[in-house]
């Protein structure tokens, strides 16, 4: 086995504090898993933050407007909804109403099903995408988060990160999958794109070809001229997300994507209710199965 | 009644601090102390005028507090946040008038480029951070630059209102728990808006600060009695409150009518008592002729652009 997403993220952490003089600073980090094995099991460089999650990213803020490009470590994505001012009022708006950055870069690790309940499960980066000056991005494989950690230290704004806990024991690679004759293109986001991976196979045997992107950039939501022909050219695109779906990150880049192909683009991501801590309560990433529903019927159209 | 008797203007007054405190402090901070007020009174003319027309958030009556603070630490070149009436802060620690005119005009040369107007003010290259316009933002945000820089002074100044924030009260908590090398200033005129002291809480910023382990001075606004203490509370974690008199309403350049004191006029009565009266009157006059001449220059480039 290669090295896993938490592998990378660990030893990306490490190599910051030791040769750039980072800090990384969150809740209850060297507590039980060093959360998930993403941080590295030494007190240099890593300050745990009291409970309080305002003043903990303004704190983190602060600390990233003096150059050392602090890593902000969110446990819970859903803590965003405490943690948020401070990170979409100064870090994204520093550089243009001062004139200088603030490259903060937010870790927010997503999770789901393990009983989570209502307040703790799902991805909540939708609200981050509508602030400017906020790039938002949903790595999920070792490459990509490399990709993206470099992307943070060549450029001086600040970054929200969501990460997803399924993702952390994973060390494969998800490249897209184009093909001709395809009847649809997924565009998948976080944890959903193991599931839609899943589906394409499934898909395939039944004699269904999809192609599958996987979206890394949310914002700015970067596509190819290629793969706008892949989707043209299948003629009907689905997003999938690991987030809500009504004013989520699916419809909106299923939006952006109609309008740049002129080829009708769904949706499909978390329904609209509370997730709860039983098995049938839970509202989780669109499954396989939903996913290939969804396809069944679209390609039915 | 304590807190009636904290509202004085010899609130924690130390006998004979000017004499002690010497000349070179004096002129120092009193021209400082002349450069904010005459610039405010500028800027309130201006705004009466009808030629500003953001929301300004003026700080006249409150100079003294930067003039001190930033007289007295002037040694340790500090990282200096200030609160959302913060002018008399930005130009008592170094920050440069004109893009601080031209952001009060509305003008693209403006320290924010015209974005920010009044409170979200800085001059980084004086390491004056800007105030993103969020009441008490600048504590935390200052704790982590505390965090981040700790062989340097931290200077955060906020008001009493800001001090009712959840979370500036946990950054006060942060910065004692860290031992962080910042001084908070709390700029205490006793009015949130309109609103007093005691009608909004029932406890003393200092009595909190004090039970998280920061070091506490709670006194008023005399500017020998805050360089004073800024100076005795540098290189650790500590807290100021001053307790002070806004001198115009919270937004805008009109007045509810006289302050509880004038601080000013007893400035210049301490100064008089020093023998220091004609020097600094003519610092006086110079600088508000500095400063209305700026004041001219800028609104004669606007106009002819």
């Amino acid at each position: 086995m290669g090295a896993t997403v938490a592998d990378t993220i660990r030893e990306l952490t490490r190599e910051h504090i030791d040769q750039n003089d980072g800090l990384v600073l969150g809740q209850c980090l060297t507590a039980v898993g060093w959360v998930q094995n993403t941080v590295p099991a030494q007190e240099h460089g890593i300050v745990e933050l009291p409970m309080t999650d305002i003043a903990g990213a303004g704190i983190a803020v602060g600390a990233a407007l003096t150059g050392r490009r602090p890593i902000f470590i969110l446990r819970f994505q859903s803590l965003v909804w405490l943690n948020a001012s401070p990170l979409v009022n100064h870090a994204a708006k520093a550089k243009t109403t001062f004139g200088y950055p603030c490259p903060l870069f937010i870790r927010a690790s997503g999770d789901e099903s393990n009983s989570m309940g209502p307040v703790h499960s799902g991805t909540h980066h939708a609200p981050f995408m509508y602030m400017p000056g906020l790039p938002v991005v949903a790595p999920m494989t070792p490459m990509e988060y490399r990709s993206i950690w470099k992307h943070f230290l060549e450029h001086d704004d600040p970054m929200f990160v969501s990460e997803h806990r399924i993702s952390y024991k994973s060390d494969r690679e998800m490249p897209d999958i184009i093909r001709s004759g395809a009847s649809i293109t997924l565009f998948s986001i976080s944890a959903t794109r193991f599931n839609a991976v899943e589906a394409v196979e499934v898909l395939e045997q039944k004699g269904i070809i999809a192609n599958l992107v996987h979206v890394l950039w949310l914002k700015p939501f970067k596509i190819d001229d290629h793969t706008i022909s892949a989707l043209v050219d299948s003629g009907c695109g689905l997003v999938l997300d690991s987030g809500h779906e009504i004013c989520g990150a699916s419809r909106s880049i299923a939006y952006e994507l109609t309008n740049m192909s002129g080829v009708k683009v769904r949706a499909l991501a978390l329904e609209d209710r509370s997730s709860g801590v039983a098995s049938f309560c839970e509202n989780l990433s669109p499954s396989s199965e939903r996913i290939i529903e969804e396809i069944n019927s679209m390609v039915a159209e | 009644m304590e807190n009636i008797t904290k509202r004085h203007p010899d609130f924690g007054a130390i006998e004979n601090l000017p004499a002690a405190m010497g000349p070179e402090f004096a002129v120092d901070m009193y021209r400082r102390f002349a450069f904010a007020h005459h610039f405010e009174n500028c800027a309130r003319e201006v705004h009466a005028e009808g030629n500003i027309t953001c929301l300004i958030y003026l700080s006249l009556g409150q100079e003294s507090i930067p003039a001190g603070v930033s007289a007295g630490l002037a040694y340790l070149s500090p990282w200096v946040a200030g609160q959302h009436r913060g002018h008399s802060i930005y130009l008592c620690f170094g920050g440069r008038p004109i893009p601080l005119i031209d952001e009060l005009l509305g003008m693209p040369s403006g320290c924010c480029g015209g974005m920010a107007g009044s409170p979200p003010i800085h001059d980084m290259e004086n390491r004056i951070i800007g105030h993103i316009g969020l009441i008490g933002d600048q504590v935390p945000v200052s704790s982590g630059v505390a965090l981040s820089n700790p062989e340097d002074q931290v200077v955060c100044f906020f008001g009493d209102g800001a001090a009712e924030e959840d979370y500036v009260l946990s950054a006060l908590g942060f910065a004692a728990s860290k031992k962080l090398n910042i001084l908070f200033v709390c700029e205490d005129n006793d009015l949130s808006v309109l609103t007093p002291t005691e009608t909004r809480r029932s406890w003393q910023v200092g009595d909190i600060a004090g039970s998280f382990g920061l070091e506490c001075v709670d006194i008023a606004d005399d500017p020998w009695l805050v360089g004073h203490w800024a100076r005795e509370l540098a290189g650790r974690p500590a807290l100021m409150n001053v307790r002070t008199c806004r001198d115009v309403w919270h937004v805008g350049s009109g007045s509810d009518g006289a302050p509880e004191w004038n601080r000013r006029e007893l400035t210049l009565q301490k100064v008089s008592e020093l023998g220091l009266a004609a020097e600094l009157a003519e610092i006086d006059r110079n600088t508000q002729r500095t400063v209305e001449k700026l004041w001219a220059q800028r609104l004669q480039i606007r106009s002819e652009n």
